[in-house]
């Protein structure tokens, strides 16, 4: 049963998933939902205490590795596994009340199956060391999210899923063309694999257009700057539980992928050495969080003033990743786990004014400080940590990819850290300010607080973003162990 | 030249491509886009068969070792049956190695990618039924599939 694990985190949602359609009582499929979510974040649990020992490496089928699917589990797969599955569990407890107000009740256990093959999906993309693998899990998340996003109540959701779809597909077509021309190249779809074949072929002009053909499709999927368009609608016009998940969780995966390929599949040598890739992502983050949070601030909708600031932070997990030494990575890291608590955190304190409010526009939320105290204060303490104030969990990524920035000598990257943080200080003051300080409008004065149910969650995940701002072992440790391992891995095929 | 006419169906696929994107890009009406999203993807599985095709390869089905394993046994049993055809037995021996070599260096197309495309056409399928059952519900909601119509309509609204 225990070396059984690496494959249950998969096929326990997947299979899940149907039963529940079939299933239709929607009571029923919530508790079994949570109850598999929990089950789920449990097996991540005990992956990552494994650790220890060394990576796993699962053969489906007992069929041996190059020729069969494996799953590989190692530090930096487990921690993004635990957080996708720790944040989608800790989500669908906060859900309920919410569901109930804002998808339509026949679409109950649909929603709720979607919701299984999402994170069956995001974990599969976590946890498999096949690169075709990837692409059918990066699918398998991708359209139930677009389902998922499309059942938002106003009109204008459908819209938005339909062009998240369409970029969507287009950014997976690119991945999978990447993986056509790598298998074209090395005749194998194993990540390790074609890792040790790679030397061979890799001054090709063939491995370029492949590469750039894979972290095109992924930018698209992280939302990196130019290609953000689809995400501020679709996070603003999705149902708030599902925004809360998806921006906690899908863009993160798509980064881990994104160091898979660099780190595991590619070198950083060939991504940065050969390629200007690291000058060209420093230059896109910066530019995208900039020009994000700028946008961040001009917005009169709660839940799209967060969708920016969401564009502005995968900037930071990249400038990490484009140091490529060890401090850069583990801030990179880091922050991917960070934010998803902070992000996931902020979204359910919408998703609660959400409930009680009925709008999501700053006009309609002056004054509700009154009369949801706890909401409001939930808000005050994760803008905290987006910003980045000490004793907070964003500090300590900040932090991290400062000091890392400052030891590679990049003075004006890391002065432009610092003055984008006065920006995210701006578009979060707003909103404290339109919360307490202006006079209360007529629906928030009528609101009652959230329910304790929402609350709980809440207050949990938004409690959790203190706690890893001041204890850092199972955040920053672990991504630090992660990046170590990565580059460890890198240097040994250097030698080779 | 014949470099470019031999590589005729990497262009084709290129063709396609560019087309499917342009579509994708420039068309205000849904249904068209979701046309150029498919003629998108359809040139990416035209790539994954064309580069499992080997020249002169046949289907990719296992008969020459399972053949020649049986024509062994049979060589098994001639022996068995007298040493006198010692002679005989030495080139039917002779004769089955060549036909085992044959078996191993029969050409065959590589079945991965048409296996892989399978699972593509599968993703495509889904990926085109969820977009024409949003674009359903988008013309009930606003009665036009015109991009820039429903946008207009927004922005009044």
């Amino acid at each position: 049963m225990i070396e059984q694990l690496p494959v249950l985190v998969i096929v326990i949602p997947l299979m899940a998933a149907p039963l529940f359609v079939l299933i239709g009582n929607r009571k029923l499929v919530l508790l079994l939902t949570q109850l598999v979510c929990w089950t789920v974040f449990g097996i991540t649990v005990s992956l990552l205490s494994r650790m220890q020992y060394g990576p796993i490496s699962y053969e489906l089928g007992g069929w041996p590795s190059p020729y069969g699917i494996v799953y590989n589990v190692d530090y930096l797969s487990a921690f993004v596994m635990l957080f996708v599955s720790g944040l989608g569990a800790i989500v669908i407890t906060y859900a309920p009340k919410s569901v109930e107000r804002e998808v339509h009740h026949s679409k109950h256990s649909l929603f709720y199956a979607s919701y299984l093959l999402c994170m069956t999906g995001l974990l599969g993309m976590c946890i498999t060391g096949d690169l075709f693998n990837v692409f059918v899990f990066l699918e398998i998340s991708s359209l139930s999210s677009y389902a998922l996003i499309s059942l938002g109540k106003t009109r204008r959701a459908p819209l938005a899923a339909l062009h998240y779809l369409i970029i969507g597909t287009v950014g997976a077509t690119f991945f999978l063309i990447g993986i056509g021309l790598l298998y074209q190249m090395t005749g194998t779809l194993n990540m390790a694999d074609i890792a040790s074949r790679l030397q061979a072929v890799e001054s090709s002009r063939t491995m370029l257009v492949a590469f750039a053909f894979m972290t095109v499709g992924l930018f698209i999927k992280m939302a990196v700057f130019p290609l953000h368009t689809w995400l501020p609608n679709a996070y603003t016009y999705a149902p708030s539980v599902v925004t809360c998940f998806i921006a906690a969780t899908a863009t993160k995966v798509s980064v881990y992928a994104f160091i898979r390929l660099i780190y595991v599949i590619f070198t950083p040598q060939f991504a940065f050495e050969r390629l200007p890739l690291d000058s060209a992502l420093m230059a896109f983050s910066l530019v995208g969080i900039f020009v994000a949070s700028v946008a961040a601030i001009y917005q009169t909708n709660i839940k799209r003033l967060l969708a920016y600031s969401s564009v502005a932070q995968i900037g930071y997990m990249l400038l990490g990743i484009s140091m490529s030494n060890v401090g850069g990575l583990t801030a990179g890291i880091t922050h991917m786990f960070n934010h998803a608590l902070i992000k996931g955190g902020l979204f359910m304190v919408v998703g609660c004014f959400a409930l009680r409010i009925g709008s999501l526009k700053l006009e309609d939320l002056r004054g509700a400080g009154k009369t949801m105290p706890l909401t409001s204060f939930a808000w005050v303490v994760g803008g905290l940590g987006l910003i980045g104030v000490p004793m907070t969990a964003g500090f300590v990524s900040k932090w991290l990819l400062l000091t890392s920035a400052l030891s590679l000598e990049l003075w004006p990257v890391a002065v432009l850290m610092l003055l984008s943080s006065l920006l995210a200080v701006v578009y979060i003051w707003r909103v404290v300010e339109i919360l307490y300080f202006s006079p209360a409008s007529h629906l928030a004065k009528t609101a009652k607080e959230a329910p304790m149910a929402m609350l709980i969650p809440t207050y949990i995940v938004i409690g959790s973003t203190i706690v890893f701002g001041c204890w850092t072992v199972y955040s920053a440790g672990i991504a630090h162990a992660a990046a170590e391992s990565l580059l460890g891995i890198t240097q040994m095929g250097g030698v080779q | 030249m014949t470099d470019f006419l031999g590589l005729y169906n990497y262009w084709i696929v290129i063709f396609l491509m560019m087309t499917g994107f342009y579509i994708v890009i420039a068309r205000e009406n849904l249904i068209k886009t979701i046309i150029g999203l498919n003629i998108f993807q359809t040139s990416v599985f035209l790539l994954y068969i064309t580069m499992g095709k080997v020249t002169n390869g046949t289907a990719p089905i296992l008969k020459g070792s399972h053949s020649g394993e049986s024509h062994g046994a049979e060589g098994h049993g001639a022996e068995s049956h007298g040493a006198e055809h010692g002679q005989e037995l030495h080139s039917a021996a002779e004769g089955h190695l060549d036909s085992g070599v044959e078996a191993v260096t029969e050409i065959y197309s590589n079945p991965i990618p048409s296996v892989l495309m399978l699972t593509a056409i599968v993703v495509g399928i889904a990926t085109t039924a969820l977009a024409l059952a949003l674009v359903v519900r988008i013309r009930e909601e606003y009665g036009t599939i015109e991009e820039d119509e429903i946008l207009e309509m927004d922005r009044n609204s």
